[in-house]
């Protein structure tokens, strides 16, 4: 065991720090956020911040590093991307804006778009200076994803596309979108889909942000009414549109990553502030038994993906397994922010950020957490794609299978909404 | 980086897991339960006669000169085959405390008998329920005689010599034959018949004391320290094969026309199980690197892998017998003896309650240095 770089990974690591020096400020502290240093918070000023450091990233060489060299990248391979990822973890970095694109729109244009298409599109989504967005999930079409409706009907070289898209993050600022609809409903639920790409400036095309529990809004309702795209844009063939999607929901579950928000050196830095019963809370063996569980997951996920990494290092393929990242990361932020909140006592409830420690983000976390377990599968899915794919466990049953699109029986919520 | 095991270290996990198997794995465990010792004699003399005592015992005094890697490799396989021997009081415990503590004579006396397995030794710490403290600990060395009680210890039985805790100075160990005058070994029911316990009395029995007066609690630290990371990696291993277990059942085992493990209650219920294995592999992968390399971290790395592991085992064997339904609760089905390890590994060296503790203090004592 040894936690070394090879000489060619240390020679990387080196060459990638010295950049970051020159153009990133190191993080003062190890948990420190771009959000907590950002002046503007404003939507606006983040696209033109993120859009900014990625095009000096782009211009000196490390954007979307495992690309080829044609279209924008540098041809490495995995555990550069890992090294460089680490390197920049070390400092305050503009982040959210093209992950999306860069994650799960651009391998999937690799795969299955025309050569002048990626010649066209995937430089500048590199560069950062196309911004694109997924288009997938529906008001009744979440967990069960081929289960969605909205269609698609063909009209000579082009497509019209009628109905709603729900969960769309980033769509009011996104140049493109890929997005994935029904373009036959009397065949069965996976065989009736296509995948395409779209302009999201095209003629017909309406988006009106999601408020969230939080207050905040991430996401975005995208309607879509007579909106006519070109076949040329379609990715895949007619019907094998699930085919396309399934393979670009591996990439966001590799790209949704773990749950932001306090974390375990956040409620063990409070339970050292905050008094309970006229001592410091972590005193208390009620409270020191919780974080030392946290901790454990902590460093379990810390390891894990460690051990990862290390099959990255020697060429191996790390496996379905970093599906347990999210589910542990996920409801481990719940608790914690639950946690945070109990050990303020009555000022649990409080959030304005002047008056409670930690700048009221345990209170933020307590809104935002559920949406993590959500968010890029549920712990429900999570838990079937572990015992299925990894422990190698029979499928449910479906009450679908053999039965068309249309014969599906759908409940009174698919209509909602 | 290579946060993994080598290539020899992966050989060696390959040739133990073979020899285990072929001693009849966990069937050694069930005859015991019955009364047999026969195969866990055998296994005993066949894990001598391989030099898996010595393995991290230094070539002066005998051993194989390893480091705790390869000793980690061992304690993952012994966990899988829930092997009952008597491997880890000597390996894992009395051995490395000698090895701290013992005069060079001591070593040159006992080491290399451990080493070649020819002679077994055990830990005397405890003195009934609750955990073992200096204030609890009564039992009396004076002029070398020792007085008092002690159990349970682990593998008296077998043992030839104790490393006895005593009051003395405020906790100091001695070094006591088992087989000499004044020493009562006397076997106690327990949980895990095929881990046996014993009560040990001690009347004016004659001792050499280990160590410096006063020195045994630190001493005792530093060994838990390190036999932690070895005994998470046994219950990382039983609780692997625990889950294999329940997974295997759940596929074959139909109800309502259909195999159970296709219902979402038994399959997130395993999934539940593959996290709590997977996170507490991880954590002992971390504390193997930490024992190897004898770093700073190992205190923090070993308790965090000790409650992972302690975690994951309970959850994996009693989870186990549920998938398993009825068949998981009779003497016949395998699951109770994962069931029964999973506890007797869950205590051995002080059980949840007191590694959380520890894994705090060492977080602690690393927010004071970074101050």
């Amino acid at each position: 065991m040894d936690f070394s770089d090879t000489p060619a990974e240390a020679k990387f690591r080196a060459e990638a720090r010295a950049w970051l020096d020159a153009n990133a400020t190191p993080k003062a502290h190890p948990n420190q956020t771009w959000a907590s240093v950002l002046e503007d918070k404003s939507r606006d000023n983040i696209v033109r911040l993120c859009k900014a450091f990625q095009i000096k990233r782009y211009e000196d060489g490390w954007a979307c590093l495992n690309w080829p060299t044609e279209y924008g990248g540098r041809g490495l391979s995995a555990i550069e991307r890992v090294i460089y990822g680490q390197e920049e973890g070390r400092y305050i970095v503009p982040r959210g804006v093209v992950e999306i694109g860069q994650g799960m729109a651009g391998p999937i244009l690799m795969k299955y778009a025309t050569e002048q298409q990626k010649a066209r599109y995937l430089p500048p989504m590199a560069k950062g200076e196309e911004i694109w967005c997924q288009i997938f999930s529906e008001s009744a079409a979440g967990s069960d994803l081929a289960g969605l409706r909205m269609g698609a009907v063909q009209d000579g070289d082009e497509w019209i596309f009628n109905g709603e898209k729900i969960w769309t993050s980033g769509a009011h600022y996104s140049d493109f979108g890929i997005i994935v609809v029904r373009t036959d409903p009397d065949v069965a639920k996976h065989k009736g889909l296509t995948f395409f790409f779209i302009d999201m400036k095209s003629t017909g095309i309406s988006i009106e942000p999601i408020r969230q529990i939080s207050g905040s809004s991430h996401f975005n309702t995208v309607r879509f009414e007579d909106v006519r795209v070109p076949d040329s844009q379609r990715l895949g063939a007619v019907g094998e549109g699930w085919k396309v999607a399934l393979a670009t929901l591996m990439n966001e579950r590799v790209s949704v990553g773990e749950a932001p928000g306090p974390d375990f050196e956040q409620i063990f830095a409070l339970a050292r502030t905050v008094d309970l019963d006229d001592r410091p809370a972590i005193e208390n063996q009620a409270v020191r038994s919780r974080l030392a569980q946290w901790y454990c997951e902590t460093a379990g996920l810390k390891n894990t993906r460690m051990r990862s990494v290390s099959a990255l290092s020697k060429g191996e393929t790390p496996g379905p397994e970093n599906a347990i990242a999210k589910l542990v990361s996920a409801r481990k932020a719940q608790e914690i922010a639950r946690f945070g909140s109990d050990l303020m006592d009555q000022c649990g409830i409080v959030s304005d950020q002047e008056l409670v420690p930690g700048d009221g983000r345990f209170q933020q976390s307590y809104l935002q957490s559920p949406a993590m377990r959500i968010a890029g599968g549920t712990d429900e899915i999570l838990r079937n794609i572990i015992a299925e794919r990894v422990l190698g466990l029979p499928q449910d049953p479906r009450a679908d299978k053999g039965l068309t699109f249309r014969e599906i029986p759908s409940g009174n919520k698919a209509t909602e909404g | 980086m290579n946060f993994d095991f080598s290539e020899e270290q992966h050989l060696l996990r390959d040739q133990a897991r073979g020899f285990l198997d072929s001693q009849g794995g966990a069937r050694c465990a069930r005859d015991m339960l019955d009364g047999d010792d026969g195969a866990a004699d055998a296994l005993w003399r066949e894990i001598a006669k391989l030099g898996w005592m010595g393995t991290a015992i230094p070539e002066e005094y005998g051993g194989a000169g390893a480091g705790g890697l390869e000793l980690c490799v061992l304690a993952e396989e012994l966990g899988r085959a829930l092997a009952p021997t008597a491997f880890s009081t000597s390996a894992y415990l009395a051995a490395p405390l000698l090895l701290l503590a013992g005069s060079d004579g001591q070593k040159r006396e006992f080491l290399p008998r451990l080493a070649t397995g020819e002679i077994a030794a055990t830990l005397a710490v405890s003195e009934g329920p609750g955990n073992a403290t200096a204030k609890n600990v009564g039992l009396s060395a004076r002029n070398g005689q020792l007085n008092g009680e002690k159990y349970p210890v682990s593998d008296g039985g077998r043992a030839d010599l104790a490393l006895v805790l005593s009051a003395e100075a405020g906790g100091t160990f001695y070094i006591v034959r088992l087989d000499g005058p004044g020493v009562a070994v006397t076997a106690i029911a327990s949980l895990d018949p095929s881990r046996p316990q014993c009560k040990v009395s001690f009347r004016d029995a004659p001792g050499e004391r280990l160590g410096q007066p006063g020195q045994a609690w630190d001493l005792l630290r530093r060994v838990y320290d390190q036999a932690a990371v070895l005994f998470a990696f046994e219950q990382v291993g039983g609780a692997q094969v625990a889950l294999d277990q329940a997974c295997d059942y759940a596929r074959d085992r139909f109800a309502f026309g259909r195999a159970i493990g296709s219902y979402q209650g038994v399959k997130h219920k395993l999934a539940d199980m593959y996290v709590a294995a997977t996170l507490a592999k991880s954590n002992c992968y971390y504390a193997a690197w930490a024992l190897g390399n004898d770093a700073p971290e190992l205190p923090l790395a070993a308790a965090t892998a000790r409650v992972s592991a302690i975690k994951a085992f309970d959850l994996c064997a009693s989870e186990n017998i549920q998938v398993h339904g009825g068949m998981g609760c009779t003497w016949e089905t395998d699951c109770h003896l994962y069931y029964r390890r999973a506890r007797s590994l869950a205590v051995n060296i002080g059980g949840n309650l007191v590694w959380e503790e520890k894994l705090l203090r060492a977080l602690e004592a690393r927010e004071e240095e970074a101050a």
